[in-house]
């Protein structure tokens, strides 16, 4: 236990002796979040539009008052002729021209159908969706009161994806995406360089020669990751509920346990990615390419699963982080219990047994 | 051996603000000379090189190399000197001929040229089998030797050798000083870094350095003559211990 | 008998690394394993400590065997790797005191063992071991590899890169623990560091050449060797070289080493033969065949 115990010691003499990679640590999540959190959002804020309203009745103002009046729109100029929807474009000063139908009123009220024509700037592809979202929201919004009025069922389409976020807040949904990265970043590949490290400075060598057993080894290494990951968990989260405004609505101790087993997750594919790497640099290589790369893009954290292709579907099952991010969500957005994310939880378990296993069994007594 | 000195350094001296690396050497190299620059880690050596072939700016002093001032020339000099360090010498994952090809680029060798050169220094060394061999595959001798003669592709006044034999075999050694020898007779001054003072006694003269200063300057001979002892070794420990 | 080495072989896929290697090293001696790079003998170390089992050929330390009793091994052996093997972002210190805990054991109770090597880095003791100099590297690795009392030391190139005055300390403090009965296998490119073993092996291309003690292996030197200046190096080398009866020329320093193919060699003829070709102030001495005249003659 004293020879564990020195070995600990020694492990958090590099921690804090190292202080780029300390500040990486914990400068890192702090970037992240207010990256996500404020840089990079799929929000829009006062867009540039232009109106050509053909009808100029009753309804269509109506409308163009609800859209003025959302924070999200503001109405740059209103034009006259089709021709002039190229040149306001050219010109740069919208990104979205609305275009009302003639005699839109009373097309609505005689065949209950009436068109609105969004033009976006697809220069941009992301903002123009999103600018196609939020108007067709607030439309649907009018056409709720206006049904309750007339009576007249419409067809709604209903957008799942709003469901639990319905101030449209999209750094609600990056929030469990970059808390695990940085959880699988901080993890698996601060764990993998310090034991390569070990390797390339020749001091595995001696710890080899030693008395000391493999299992020691590794488990004083993962030892002041956990404790760190934690400190980096828990920056997060405070971070989101109290800078982003995030509401976490299920059960903190919860939240806590699942990082935890998801941390330990991380820590032992570290360990692995460790015994099949002779260097620093492959590790973190390793580390990059394998681990952050289908965590951003096959963990559903950016693009949604259900949209990829049925093999990339497939595939992502097997990425860890795909799982801690439907518990996170659960638990952070939804407000569940355990009893709803059993199933995740239990994978990772699963998972985590499995690279354990794998791990102690590869790592080597002897050197290559 | 003739009379030209090619390396003059007169009260050179560099500082790192307190600490005095170089202090205040003077010596001469002429050309042709087998110059053995001697000292233990960290007594200036490497700053004093540094100075001599133009990468580094003395705080005093003046210094004269291959008929260039190191303060205005420094980059004539850089074309007249060949490097050669027993760390890094060639590229592993390059073949023979694409080392040889590559060093003779930098130095602005003309295509003819390069292939010229190539074959004299292929037929010289006996590398005719291995000319598409990546470097990686060579025994350490034949790469040791192989870099020695990429250093002389561009014909330098002066080589600059840092440690250059240190680990290779007897044998392979002593391949290694003929070299040395044959360049020299040829007229090229070969200047010698090395803490290992075996490497010392195949020098014409050499210097000790201790604390950043030059503190002997004769032959190994007469060295070895004046402190009364064996080897250069034991010339060295007499020094360095005080 | 403290190491036991018999018919150990090693291959790399095609590389053989070492070639049917036997030895062996007495209780409380000085053994030196003498061999350029690349000769086999940081593999060699590695079988012996444990750290990788040989293809065929077996080795006990300490009367453990290398495969078996690996776990006894690793407990009773110290082991200074090629590489100064130490926490460049620890204190001398920390580094000491973290090799004494994974072995079980504190600074306090080998201290004596250490005591004269660790006196001469003490006033360092609060600084980074990468911020230390060659020589205080090696003495600071020395120290951790003793710290838990060892009976058998594995020292692989422990003076590589290490200035002169360093490099005989360094012999210095072997030869005192050598009296405090470890066992001592020591690896070394430097012939001239050779004479200070008790008993050496020279090693090539996986192969041992030759195993005595230094004053005996120079006596298997076979010929007659002189020393031969004269006032042009390159001249003298290439005339040598030329010469129809050389059996062997080595430039050595400030002479050349040179031996004659005949058994009656008067070097008065060579004398001549050297004068045609245009050298002046030519000296020809017998002199006594070293380590390293001996390691060339065998490796040709």
């Amino acid at each position: 236990m004293k020879r564990f115990i020195g070995f600990v010691k020694k492990e958090f003499y590099h921690i804090f002796r190292d202080r780029r990679s300390l500040f990486i640590l914990f400068g890192m999540p702090i970037a992240q979040i207010m990256l996500f959190g404020f840089a990079i959002t799929n929000e829009i804020n006062n867009v540039d539009i232009a109106v050509l309203d053909h009808s100029k009745d009753a309804t269509t103002q109506e409308i163009i008052n609800k859209i003025s009046a959302s924070k999200y729109f503001s109405i740059q100029q209103f034009i006259e002729r089709e021709t002039d929807i190229e040149s306001v474009f050219k010109k740069g000063k919208v990104k979205a021209v609305l275009n009302f139908e003639k005699e839109f009123s009373k097309k609505l009220i005689k065949e209950n159908t009436a068109t609105i024509q969004i033009i976006t700037d697809a220069t941009d592809p992301n903002t123009a969706n999103t600018i196609s979202n939020f108007v067709n929201s607030i439309l649907r919004n009018y056409q709720q009161e206006l049904n309750k009025d007339i009576k007249i069922t419409y067809q709604i389409v209903p957008q799942t994806r709003m469901i639990y976020n319905p101030e449209l807040k999209s750094v609600f949904m990056f929030v469990p995406g970059v808390m695990t990265i940085i959880l699988m970043l901080v993890s698996a590949m601060m764990t993998s360089i310090s034991i390569t490290r070990e390797k390339e400075m020749g001091t595995m060598e001696i710890l080899l020669v030693s008395p000391l057993k493999p299992f020691q080894v590794i488990i004083g290494k993962v030892v002041p990751y956990i404790f760190l990951s934690v400190i980096n968990a828990i920056v997060i989260i405070v971070l989101s509920v109290f800078v982003l405004k995030m509401p976490v609505q299920g059960s903190l101790i919860l939240l806590g346990l699942e990082s935890v087993l998801f941390i330990i997750n991380a820590l032992s594919l570290g360990i692995l990615i460790s015994t099949i790497s002779k260097t620093q640099q492959t590790a973190m290589m390793i580390s990059l390419m394998g681990l952050m790369l289908p965590v951003i893009i096959l963990s559903g954290f950016i693009f949604p699963i259900s949209s990829m292709p049925l093999p990339l579907q497939v595939i992502s099952n097997i990425i860890p982080a795909k799982w801690f991010i439907i518990i996170l969500k659960g638990i952070m957005l939804k407000g569940v219990g355990i009893s709803f994310i059993w199933k995740e939880t239990l994978i990772l378990v699963a998972m985590t047994l499995f690279f354990m296993g794998l791990s102690v069994k590869k790592y080597k007594i002897r050197l290559e | 051996m003739s009379t030209e000195n090619v390396i003059e350094a007169k009260n050179l001296t560099k500082k790192f603000g307190d600490f005095t690396a170089v202090n205040k050497i003077t010596f001469n190299v002429k050309q042709g000379e087998i110059f053995g620059f001697l000292g233990a880690n960290g007594a200036g050596k490497t700053t004093a090189i540094k100075m001599l072939i133009g990468i580094s700016s003395p705080t005093s002093g003046d210094a004269n190399v291959a008929g260039f001032d190191i303060y205005k020339n420094a980059e004539y000099i850089k074309k007249n000197i060949g490097y050669m360090s027993q760390k890094f010498a060639l590229y592993d994952d390059l073949t023979v001929k694409e080392n040889i090809t590559f060093y003779g680029g930098i130095y602005g060798l003309s295509r003819k040229r390069i292939k010229e050169k190539r074959c004299q220094l292929v037929e010289e060394l006996g590398l005719q089998e291995v000319t598409n061999e990546l470097v990686s595959s060579l025994p350490l001798g034949w790469k040791q030797k192989l870099a020695f003669s990429v250093t002389l592709l561009h014909d330098p006044k002066i080589i600059f050798l840092d440690e250059p034999t240190g680990g290779v075999d007897p044998i392979t050694r002593r391949q290694f000083w003929e070299m040395i020898y044959k360049t020299a007779n040829k007229g090229t001054t070969v200047f010698v870094t090395t803490h290992y003072m075996d490497e010392a006694e195949y020098c014409d003269r050499v210097s000790i350095m201790v604390n950043g200063k030059i503190e002997a300057l004769n032959t190994p001979k007469e060295l070895k003559e004046q402190y009364k002892v064996d080897s250069m070794n034991d010339v060295f420990l007499k020094l360095a211990r005080g | 008998m403290s190491i036991l080495i018999k018919h150990i072989s090693k291959s790399f896929k095609d590389i053989i690394a070492l070639k049917d290697v036997s030895f062996e090293v007495n209780k409380g001696e000085l053994f030196g394993l003498i061999g350029p790079d690349g000769a086999g003998k940081t593999t060699l170390f590695r079988i012996l400590t444990t750290l990788l089992i040989a293809d065929k050929g077996k080795a006990t330390i300490a009367n453990f065997d290398a495969i078996a009793d690996y776990k006894k091994i690793r407990n009773s052996v110290g082991y200074m790797p090629g590489k100064f093997s130490l926490y460049p972002d620890l204190t001398v210190e920390e580094n000491l005191e973290f090799f004494a805990t994974i072995f079980g054991t504190t600074i306090e109770e080998n201290y004596n063992l250490i005591e004269d090597i660790y006196i001469q880095i003490e006033p360092f003791k609060k600084r980074r071991a990468g911020k230390l100099s060659g020589g205080m590297k090696q003495k600071l690795a020395l120290c951790c590899a003793l710290i838990h009392k060892p009976k058998v030391l594995f020292l692989d190139e422990p003076t590589t890169g290490v200035d002169p005055v360093s490099r005989k300390e360094f012999w210095e403090m072997l030869k005192r623990l050598q009296k405090k009965d470890i066992t001592i296998l020591v690896s070394t490119p430097y012939m001239d560091e050779a004479a200070l073993c008790d008993r050496i092996a020279l090693i090539q291309y996986g192969e041992i050449l030759e195993i005595d003690s230094p004053q005996n292996i120079v006596k298997h030197f076979p010929k007659k060797l002189y020393n031969v200046s004269a006032n042009k190096m390159y001249e003298l080398i290439e005339s040598l070289k030329n010469y129809e009866h050389q059996y062997s020329v080595y430039p050595f320093g400030e002479f050349v080493h040179y031996t004659d193919q005949r058994d009656h060699f008067n070097p008065k003829e060579l004398q001549q033969y050297l004068e045609t070709n245009n050298l002046k102030n030519i000296t020809i001495e017998t002199t006594n065949p070293t380590i390293e005249d001996t390691f060339m003659e065998l490796a040709k």
